[in-house]
């Protein structure tokens, strides 16, 4: 059996792993596991990932968590273009310290900027204070900040002028609040344009494939009553 | 010019780093930046790095945050023996999924351990609510759990027989709580155990000196604290209320 990566595109380092695997025609098997029917805590995956989180990805008996190390396994496994993580040392060690950085900030903001938005109101059922979206928001604004200040500055990707993997999980992340209805892009010409250029280094039409359900995700039905009951504390474990 | 690190070694990620170029002769300079007397706001820090957090690494002209993409590049840069990071595909993976995995898992509330039993009570004089204390401690012992289960297993260290980078940063995360004179290691002998492998294999001295800071905490002198720091800490302290 060959590689087989469990996804849910709904999710931004499912997407990341995605367009990184079809981007360098990497071969593998898609296991989907539907975060929003709970697919995740069922026992058959459990076998597979205990921790019950995606992506995770099974190459034989190995098997791998976590988007950043699964990210890395495919470039080293597969001789992928050496821009998306260069031999140079410091342009290496940059990449390694965004996505360092990015776990409590920009993933946090990102995923809560959704859930506050969009998830808790459309698909649970639950209303957010005005109060805890504002917040929300306005540690999401103060990240993207950093981002363009502290990583982007005036380079065409994040750490120089080819994309690299820090550049793919950034900006799957940020098509989260994108997805959610957040005006993420506007006065932010600079982030703007370095979107269109990750974009069209990856591929319009693979990264719009990638991305389609979340942008879709305001459309979503109300959860099962079953369904959230299962869902609602890890939701509220994964946005704290 | 030799490599600068700026750090306090109160720091978790910060004893990572240090161990780990002491461990290995790297030659640095240690530049102090006092946690306690806020100098990582310092104008002078903040040139260094404006995010106003610690490690950070400076060679030459290059900077760097992150103490671990400073550790995947001291290991680099210094050819550092590989068993700290090893090249077999599968072994290096598991220290990257670690990595990923300890920053919320780990990390945090191992320092939010330190947080609710030492420093918002001295800092604040109030104690937390217990039920937040029982929350904090019940996602610890979880998490612990998935440590032992997931990365340790049967093996002496998380990638077999040799310590390794995940092996030094889950311990040093691990051993913040003690600050506040709370042991994580009660939990399992087996942690237990791998605790006492992991400080054998840095070498007792250099990890104990490491420490020192970290076990004086508790006798630190917390009304030198700059009244706008303690504001600021009591801000972000509500959050654990």
């Amino acid at each position: 059996m060959g590689l087989e990566l469990y996804l849910d595109l709904l999710s931004q380092p499912c997407r990341a792993v995605y367009i990184f695997a079809k981007k360098n025609c990497i071969p593998f098997q898609l296991r989907t596991v539907e975060l929003l029917k709970g697919q995740h805590l069922s026992d058959a995956f459990a076998q597979v990932n205990p921790l019950k989180k995606i992506p995770t990805l099974k190459d034989g008996n190995f098997i791998l968590t976590e988007s950043v190390a699964i990210l890395l396994y495919l470039t080293h496994k597969y001789k992928v273009p050496d821009y998306w993580y260069p031999q140079d040392l410091q342009v290496r060690a940059c990449i390694d310290e965004y996505l360092a950085w990015q776990h409590t900030t920009l993933r946090r903001n990102c995923l809560r900027a959704l859930w506050h938005k969009v998830m808790f109101p459309v698909f649970l059922g639950e209303q957010v204070s005005p109060k805890t979206l504002t917040a929300t928001l306005t540690e999401l604004d103060v990240t993207l900040q950093l981002l363009e200040d502290k990583f982007l500055q005036n380079k065409d990707f994040l750490v120089g002028p080819h994309i690299s993997l820090a550049d793919l999980v950034a900006i799957t992340e940020l098509m989260h609040p994108v997805g959610a209805g957040c005006q993420v892009f506007e006065s932010r010409p600079k982030l703007a344009a370095w979107c269109q250029r990750v974009e069209a280094a990856v591929g319009k039409d693979l990264f719009q494939e990638a991305h389609e359900v979340i942008l879709k995700v305001k459309d979503s039905p109300p959860a099962d009553p079953i369904i959230k009951q299962k869902l609602m504390p890890r939701v509220l474990a994964m946005i704290q | 010019m030799v490599l600068e690190l700026y750090m306090d070694l109160l720091s978790a990620s910060c004893r990572a780093v240090y161990i780990f170029a002491k461990k290995n002769g790297i030659p640095f300079d240690f530049q102090f930046v006092d946690l306690l007397k806020g100098h990582h706001h310092s104008k002078e820090y903040i040139e260094i790095n404006p995010l106003r957090k610690l490690p950070s690494l400076k060679d030459g002209r290059f900077i760097l945050s992150e103490s671990v993409a400073i550790l995947f590049y001291l290991c680099r840069r210094y050819s550092a023996p590989s068993h700290w990071y090893p090249p077999d595909l599968h072994s290096r993976a598991r220290v990257d999924e670690f990595m990923a995995w300890q920053h919320t898992a780990i990390q945090l509330p191992m320092s939010k351990i330190l947080w609710i039993k030492l420093l918002i009570p001295m800092i604040t004089g109030e104690e937390v609510p217990a039920e937040k204390t029982e929350e904090t401690l019940e996602e610890v012992n979880k998490n612990l759990q998935f440590f032992e289960e997931k990365f340790l297993q049967d093996k002496m260290f998380i990638t077999g027989d040799h310590i390794s980078l995940a092996d030094l940063v889950a311990l040093m995360e691990m051993m913040q709580p003690m600050g506040g004179n709370y042991n994580v290691f009660l939990h399992s002998s087996k942690l237990a155990e791998w605790r006492m492998r992991v400080e054998l294999a840095i070498g007792s001295g250099l990890f104990w000196e490491a420490h020192d800071r970290l076990s004086k905490l508790a006798d630190w002198d917390c009304s030198t604290l700059d009244p706008i720091v303690k504001d600021r800490i009591s801000e972000f302290l509500k959050k654990y209320k």
